[in-house]
């Protein structure tokens, strides 16, 4: 039996179809976004701080949301591992106002600090405001009191916001709850046509948005300093090509297409230029590209071996990239115009993919000391140290947290792919599942202000 | 009757897919793959499979052009001795029928870091080529893809599997 010639199709039936496939699409693109990380603790730091997030007050007009600011501003405590919030029903008062709290009682319960509040519409009528409070139980005393507003969408990042401050207030450094995660899934792994797909989530693995699906690979996602744009690595056209797109508008746009290797994206600091990995010449080498003047292109290294992923040092400039020009990949930094190369590792026998915080000091690689298990890596290049910071066997793709408290990266467990984040310091642990496919490829977003 | 309705039900359903696969890519859909070996059966009694300049041979398990994938060491990309005479049959080939197209597929196995192995299989890509040059090949009939780790036949994190990823795939675009 051979098959009909397409013509066959009378035009009701091309109607139908196409309506059929529109609705197809309409249930099947909600069910592929909503595929949700579950973030869980693996490990939390000995002598977690106890503090209490009494539920805030709900003194709006509008529906009150299922999962409530202060449960968020609660389980993201919690899931730093630095705090050990208090469960929800062994509260015995509920004070929404600085003069309602009752310190007596709460220190009975052993609380250090207490977070309350109330939302309530904002005073122009579009939003909410959060008004917030946190109080140190044993003096007695208002550590910080804001009133936060947010849009009529953004509840969840305003709780998310809310945690920023009581983080940076009671650890000292800023928190990164109100940031996103960039990360590649990829489903069907059994048959031929896999599908990636490039998926954007808030930090706590919530609202997971798809922005790009294909049959080829995507990988290297990158963010914008701005945290407005992507650029990532796709085989769409059978090769590799640098994309760049806005994440509002949604509009994407080829910057290199070279032949051989077009690979690697990184955002200079202010956002202008795109280091990348380009094999035009034959190999490999590291190249600037101008992104506010024609993507002009200027080539940084000049050497016949691998010059890859390149990342630029926060308060330098400089940008490093992993080399085999000695043989084994190592990283090397150079100045932002390719001169002054320096080799930065020495310690193990494979370093690759250098990412970075906050600061210069702290590089996270991925590391080998040679036999078969690779590893994420903290190099401190002040003491000259190396930490080894992951006990998998495959861990690849570091990711510094913008304020330089975690490593998000991707392992493997039971043969698939997850993420796992883990503290600088190494005490805090946490592994990033998705209830199905493959995760890989995760990069944060810097502090979205 | 009813042969002709669950026929007419298939073809829509094959035609709803189809509408749906690209409804949800988003990206333009590469060009197709070059199609796998499967072509009639060959006459193989009448051919002799060490003519490589006979298009034939491609086909012919017999033949040494019938082998298309070169393997390589851990973190290598030297071909071993053992590839050469494939690869020197296929440049013989190539150099026979200047219509002739490759893409050689470099690969790697999962380890390490995936933008250095994109590099690490472009390598692998590139020693098969210089081979297939210094046996008189155009460079105008080769090109060279490496899809780094992205692309693994065997998906178990193992010895072996590994050792079956490490390769460059020659795909003839043109015969």
């Amino acid at each position: 039996m051979s098959l009909p010639e397409k013509s066959f199709l009378p035009s009701a039936t091309m109607a139908r179809r196409l309506s059929l496939a529109v609705l197809l699409a309409a249930l099947l693109l909600p069910a592929l976004a909503s595929a949700q990380l579950r973030i869980e603790i693996v490990d939390g730091v000995e002598g977690a701080m106890p503090i209490a997030v009494v539920p805030f007050a709900w003194d709006s007009d509008m529906p009150e949301p299922a999962t409530s600011v202060s449960e968020i501003v609660s389980a993201n405590l919690h899931r730093s591992g630095l705090f050990d919030p208090m469960d929800e029903e062994q509260m015995i008062d509920r004070p929404t106002r600085p003069t309602e709290v009752g310190f007596g009682t709460w220190r009975l319960l052993k609380v250090d600090h207490l977070v309350i509040g109330r939302v309530t519409d904002a005073a122009d009528g579009v939003g909410y405001e959060i008004e917030y409070h946190l109080l140190d139980v044993h003096t007695g005393r208002i550590l910080m009191s804001q009133a936060l507003p947010v849009g009529p969408g953004d509840l969840r990042f305003g709780a998310h916001r809310v945690t920023d401050a009581v983080y940076e207030r009671l650890i000292g450094t800023p928190g990164a709850f109100a940031t996103r995660i960039a990360y590649v899934v990829v489903t069907d792994r059994d048959g031929d046509d896999e599908l990636f797909e490039l998926v954007i989530a808030d930090a706590d693995g919530h609202n997971p948005q798809t922005i790009v699906r294909n049959t080829q690979p995507i990988l290297s996602p990158a963010w914008s300093p701005d945290g407005r744009k992507l650029a990532y690595v796709s085989f769409a056209t059978g090769r590799s090509n640098v994309i760049v797109q806005d994440l509002y508008t949604g509009q994407n746009r080829t910057v290199s297409s070279d032949r051989g290797i077009n690979g690697a994206p990184a955002f200079s600091p202010d956002g202008r230029k795109l280091a990348v990995s380009l094999s035009r010449g034959g190999s490999p080498d590291i190249w600037v590209i101008d992104l506010d003047n024609d993507d002009q292109r200027e080539q940084l290294t000049r050497h016949w071996t691998i010059n890859t992923e390149p990342a630029w040092a926060p308060e330098s400039g400089r940008i490093f990239f992993t080399s085999d020009r000695a043989g084994r990949p190592q990283i090397y930094s150079m100045r932002s115009d390719g001169s002054d190369v320096q080799r930065e590792t020495q310690e193990g026998r494979y370093n690759a993919r250098p990412s970075f915080g906050l600061d210069d000091r702290h590089m996270a690689v991925v590391w080998s000391d040679g036999n078969n298990d690779f590893r994420i890596a903290i190099h401190d290049r002040e003491a000259e140290r190396l930490r080894v910071l992951s006990d998998g066997r495959l861990d690849e793709s570091p990711s510094f947290a913008p304020n330089g408290s975690m490593v998000l990266y991707a392992t493997r467990e039971n043969g698939r792919g997850v993420l796992a984040a883990v503290s600088a310091d190494g005490r805090v642990r946490q592994r990033l599942v998705l209830s199905e496919g493959d995760v890989r490829e995760p990069a944060w977003s810097p502090i979205i202000r | 009757m009813k042969t002709a309705l669950r026929f007419t039900a298939l073809v829509m359903l094959a035609a709803i897919l189809a509408a749906c696969a690209r409804e949800v890519v988003e990206e333009p859909t590469p060009p197709e793959p070059p199609e796998p070996t499967e072509r009639p059966p060959v006459e193989t009694d009448r051919v002799d499979p060490r003519d490589f300049s006979d298009a034939r041979n491609l086909d012919n398990p017999d033949s040494l052009l019938s082998q298309r994938v070169i393997y390589f060491e851990f973190d290598r990309s030297n071909v071993r001795s053992e590839f050469r005479p494939i690869v020197e049959a296929h440049a013989e080939y190539l150099r026979a029928n200047s219509s002739a197209r490759v893409i050689l597929e470099g690969h790697t196995d999962e380890r390490g870091s995936r933008e250095y192995n994109l590099g690490l299989g472009e390598r692998r890509g590139n020693a098969v080529e210089e081979l297939l040059r210094a046996g008189g090949v155009s460079s105008r009939q080769i090109e060279v893809v490496s899809y780094g780790e992205e692309r693994p036949v065997c998906r178990e994190s193992n010895e072996d599997c590994w050792e079956r990823n490490r390769r460059t795939e020659i795909v003839y675009t043109a015969r």
